[in-house]
């Protein structure tokens, strides 16, 4: 039986499809048979951050509408056994989005996947509606600050009210934290929120804190997920929170500022 | 489209609508017997402003079927006690017929839930009081809201709405969250959103809650934003307020 996953935040740029693209390497590279769908009809970006750009020729709407088979829209990752990508269009938008049409797709693939996972837009619009709709479970991605915060409360509020597990009155969606861009150093100054703060509002188990990394970029830019970079500190912090999604106890790491010698701060412009 | 529909509202001399009303009903045992209006005084004077001009329905359900009594000056009786019958459930025919021609309205039967406030022990000071074996029983029920209680936390975006009773919430309530009740609102986790207790206007109600951190805090309509919210209260748990007719915030003891 293949598992649902929603990523989403409210609000847009946090880092949700940095995020997808992390998280679904990271089970298929644990041997899970995974596939990400892009949910941002009209700005697709996901296959950028996963390096298939150029290989899309169908997608999530085509197959929605019965202009291609699923078959012919799936992309399968060069790099990495298990691992699809489902683009979506960047000529229509989020209206060609339809509850029977997402429903059908998804049907068709839990036959073959074990995990499913969604890649929301922003808002708490149609888009983002559809894809948390048929979740199991929601990582929420959120920046430690106030405005992502609040965002991230708002569309908490909305997978526990209209979502198909909330309107069917069934089992509640299960709900995680994943708190990206973290910078321990200006937390300690306090321009940013504490891991704690956020926990405190949000009130759902911490999956993850991710640390703001230049890695990030450089990752998105070359199209290669950065939990492929095994020497960055955003690296392991995906791959340690897929563990722990997987119900693996891994320690949260990169949450306090790292002590720095003269070495590293001779060095600091190349790290 | 608000002009529109004030428009409308001047050109229709009326408007229909639905509403509930709460109210006691008094069951009637045996409304013959010569105790019957002095027990029910003694009811009465235990809580005179609640019973003053109170709207009752008369239940006629346990009157044995051969009753016959003046129901007219039954009425007048109650009426004389300040009680305003409105209207009646149940009953043997003949009874029935005799309320519908004295304008009482026939109510749809309902079972009341019991309220133990209104009906209390006699009182311990003239405790000789002890009604004889015989002596007619008068036991008055309102009907009963049950309190709005949430568990979850009340997330930004969401409000629930407490409609005429008191509303309880045993999570955190996040900014951007809204809570409304007629009555009164209870907060255990942190109230960070807005809360407005006497929804509809009672200026009795009171918001209590465990961390005082909201972003509004209502009574009645007189209202403070958190800006105004002392920070000897902020994070504390405290207890809002009509002070005379202005809106007071007192700390609660606690442990």
């Amino acid at each position: 039986m293949s598992k649902i996953i929603v990523m989403t935040s409210g609000k847009g740029g946090v880092g949700k499809t940095t995020s997808s693209a992390a998280f679904a390497t990271g089970l298929a590279l644990r041997g899970f048979k995974t596939v990400v769908i892009d949910f941002d009809v009209g700005l697709r970006n996901l296959d950028l951050v996963m390096g298939c750009e150029r290989r899309v020729v169908f997608d999530f709407i085509n197959v929605i509408n019965g202009e291609a088979k699923l078959n012919q829209a799936l992309i399968k990752d060069k790099r990495i056994e298990n691992l699809y990508i489902l683009p979506t269009s960047q000529t229509r938008d989020k209206d060609a989005l339809t509850r029977e049409g997402v429903e059908k797709v998804l049907n068709e693939l839990s036959k073959e996947f074990d995990y499913i996972l969604c890649d929301s837009p922003a808002g708490i619009e149609r888009g983002a509606l559809m894809s948390l709709y048929f979740a199991d479970h929601a990582i929420i991605v959120t920046n430690p600050e106030v405005s992502s915060v609040r965002d991230s409360d708002r569309i908490l509020g909305v997978l526990n009210s209209r979502s198909r597990r909330a309107e069917q009155g069934l089992e509640p969606v299960t709900q995680q934290l994943l708190l990206t861009r973290y910078d321990p150093e200006r937390v300690e100054k306090g321009e940013m929120l504490k891991v704690d703060d956020v926990l405190e509002i949000l009130a759902i188990p911490l999956l993850g804190v991710i640390p703001e990394s230049q890695a990030v970029l450089r990752a998105s830019n070359v199209g290669m997920p950065v939990i492929l970079d095994e020497v960055s500190n955003a690296g392991l912090a995906y791959s340690d929170a897929v563990g722990r999604f997987l119900g693996e106890d891994i320690e949260h790491r990169f949450v306090t500022p790292q002590k720095k010698g003269l070495f590293s701060r001779l060095l600091r412009r190349s790290a | 489209m608000s002009s529109a529909s004030q428009v409308a509202e001047r050109d229709v001399p009326f408007q229909l609508r639905g509403n509930s009303f709460t109210m006691m009903v008094l069951k009637v045992f045996a409304p013959t017997s010569p105790n019957f209006f002095t027990q029910l005084n003694v009811k009465v004077r235990q809580a005179p402003n609640f019973f003053h001009n109170a709207p009752v329905v008369l239940d006629f359900d346990d009157l044995p079927e051969a009753i016959v009594f003046d129901l007219g000056a039954f009425v007048a009786q109650v009426q004389a006690l300040n009680l305003l019958p409105v209207g009646f459930q149940g009953g043997p025919q003949a009874v029935r017929e005799a309320a519908m021609n004295v304008g009482l309205t026939p109510m749809p039967s309902g079972r009341a839930a019991k309220l133990e406030e209104v009906v209390k022990a006699p009182d311990p000071r003239q405790p000789d009081q002890q009604a004889p074996v015989a002596a007619p029983q008068v036991l008055i029920e309102v009907v009963h809201r049950p309190t709005v209680v949430v568990t979850e936390p009340v997330r930004s975006g969401m409000r629930v709405y407490a409609e005429k009773t008191d509303l309880i919430v045993t999570s955190s309530v996040s900014p951007g969250a809204e809570l409304l009740a007629d009555g009164n609102i209870h907060v255990y986790g942190a109230l960070r959103g807005r809360a407005l207790a006497g929804f509809s206007g009672d200026t009795n109600a009171r918001i209590f809650c465990h961390s005082l951190e909201a972003e509004v805090l209502s009574v009645a309509g007189n209202y403070r934003i958190s800006e105004d919210i002392g920070s000897d209260f902020y994070k504390k748990a405290v207890q809002v307020f009509l002070r005379d007719g202005v809106l007071s915030m007192d700390l609660l003891k606690t442990g």
